[in-house]
């Protein structure tokens, strides 16, 4: 594996562009959590024409439901969870000016779209690597919808945050390439 | 006939609810490191990595493995000569769960209906709850916790016997293809075979919590359980990411069927094979 790129945030649409498949990256900045059921609620209001808890103009979305913190800690374990789930939610999210997306697994073709469209990249973090990820969490800040509990959208100040770029803003994905080129399959 | 006590049922399912959230079984320890050995890929190496080390600091720390800790399913076998005093069994079984939850600082994932109004519980309860009773005197208690992730890409198949072991193959196939990278592979399989409908997925839930080193104790299913083993391994599905390491074990449960029928279900579970179990 080549050494990982640092990214800061804000992440705009021009750091998005230099970004390819299989880049690793660490990721320091604000980055923004937000699930299925805050993602339902933010849709509900754009859908009425009200105004959102933040602006996502050039931010990162990560798709993060925590456990509590223990004492003295920022943050519980904080893994990612599957993006697909949000899929329904995020060509209309993505037209509020989110730059990159962190979350597992595959998207469906209307989010990759919107991602060429948007300029926007898919980063996958580990799914179930969540008390190694919880150490680059320095602050976690519930922002909205506090009532979700571990579904509230909140802000994470993160250091080295590590992620893989699985699909890129040309639409470019690092499954399907892998997937064929470690496939013995035969007859399935 | 012995005594015991609700009180102690409560606190042993607590403190089984925190020890599966935070240690990983140490044969699903070992297929990991035993996978990062043989991984082809080097970003599946990679992934292994992380997770070999997160599974280490959860360990070290007593942290959740995942943020998921699962909807918490608990199996009892429950001797015929017990007696179970100073409260109600399944009662006792969902205070221990939200007890568990709590003082352990794991996530509460269930919602109290599934539809119209998904208010979360905020405890972890209820849990899912199966009841046997067996000979003897004690009360053996495994709980599973089950991330849904994986739960959300299981399936079932209703075959019929003209399918055959080669209609089973296909139809566990299908269901892993489909569930592709986003069960939180390393997957661990658990299948049901046989029984009706219900019994089927029971089977499969029970197959999760033995030793993903063990085979199934007749040796046609344990022949079946290493060649799914193989074929998921070629998939190219591996850690996440792509690769070759896509499956640590598949285990198999089966029951006797009717006339009429083969269904085949499978539970996916995800890297964070997670149980914990108890003799009282």
């Amino acid at each position: 594996m080549a050494e990982p790129i640092r990214i800061h945030t804000p992440f705009t649409e021009e750091d998005s562009h230099k970004l390819k498949i299989g880049d690793s990256v660490l990721i320091t900045g604000e980055i923004y959590a937000a699930r299925d059921a805050a993602h339902k609620k933010m849709c509900e209001a754009l859908a009425k024409g009200e105004k959102l808890p933040i602006d996502w103009h050039n931010k990162m979305v990560y798709y993060l439901g925590p456990t509590p913190a223990k004492p003295g800690d920022p943050i519980g374990s904080c893994g990612p969870t599957t993006s697909g789930r949000m899929d329904a939610y995020t060509p209309t999210m993505l037209e509020q000016g989110i730059k990159g997306m962190i979350g597992k697994g595959s998207r469906s073709k209307e989010v990759v779209d919107s991602m060429k469209k948007n300029g926007v990249t898919y980063f996958a973090a580990v799914g179930g690597a969540a008390a190694l990820i919880a150490k680059s969490v320095k602050k976690y800040e519930v922002l909205a919808y506090p009532e979700l509990g571990p579904e509230a959208l909140a802000r994470l100040t993160v250091e080295d945050f590590p992620a893989i770029v699985v699909i890129d803003c040309e639409g470019n994905n690092l499954y399907d390439v892998n997937q064929e080129k470690y496939r013995t399959l035969k007859g399935y | 006939m012995r005594e015991l006590d609700a009180k102690q049922i409560t606190e042993t399912v607590a403190q089984l609810c925190k020890e599966a959230a935070y240690y990983l079984p140490k044969d699903v320890y070992e297929g990991l490191k035993k996978g990062r050995e043989t991984e082809k890929s080097p970003v599946g190496q990679a992934v292994l990595d992380q997770i070999i080390k997160n599974a280490e600091i959860a360990r070290d720390e007593d942290r959740p493995y995942c943020q998921d800790t699962g909807m918490t399913i608990v199996f009892l076998e429950v001797g015929q000569d017990l007696h179970i005093v100073g409260g109600d069994l399944e009662e006792a079984v969902n205070d221990g769960i939200a007890k568990g939850y709590t003082e352990g600082y794991l996530r509460k994932s269930v919602v109290a209906e599934p539809i119209f109004n998904r208010v979360n519980t905020q405890n972890n309860t209820p849990g899912v709850i199966y009841t046997k009773i067996v000979p003897g005197d004690k009360l053996k208690i495994t709980v599973e916790p089950k991330g849904f992730g994986s739960e959300n890409k299981g399936g079932i198949k209703m075959l019929v016997p003209a399918d055959g072991l080669e209609g089973v193959k296909k139809a566990v196939m299908e269901i892993i293809l489909h569930a592709s990278m986003n069960p939180c592979p390393p997957m661990v399989v658990g299948i049901g075979i046989g029984g009706t409908m219900d019994r089927a997925a029971v089977m499969s839930k029970i197959a999760l919590t033995r030793s993903i080193d063990s085979h199934n104790p007749m040796p046609e299913y344990a022949k079946l359980e290493d060649d799914l083993l193989e074929l998921i391994n070629e998939t190219g599905i591996g850690p996440q990411l792509g690769g070759t390491t896509s499956c640590l074990g598949v285990n198999i449960e089966w029951g006797p069927t009717h006339i009429a029928g083969l269904p085949v279900a499978v539970t996916i579970c995800c890297h964070a094979c997670r149980h914990a179990k108890r003799v009282l």
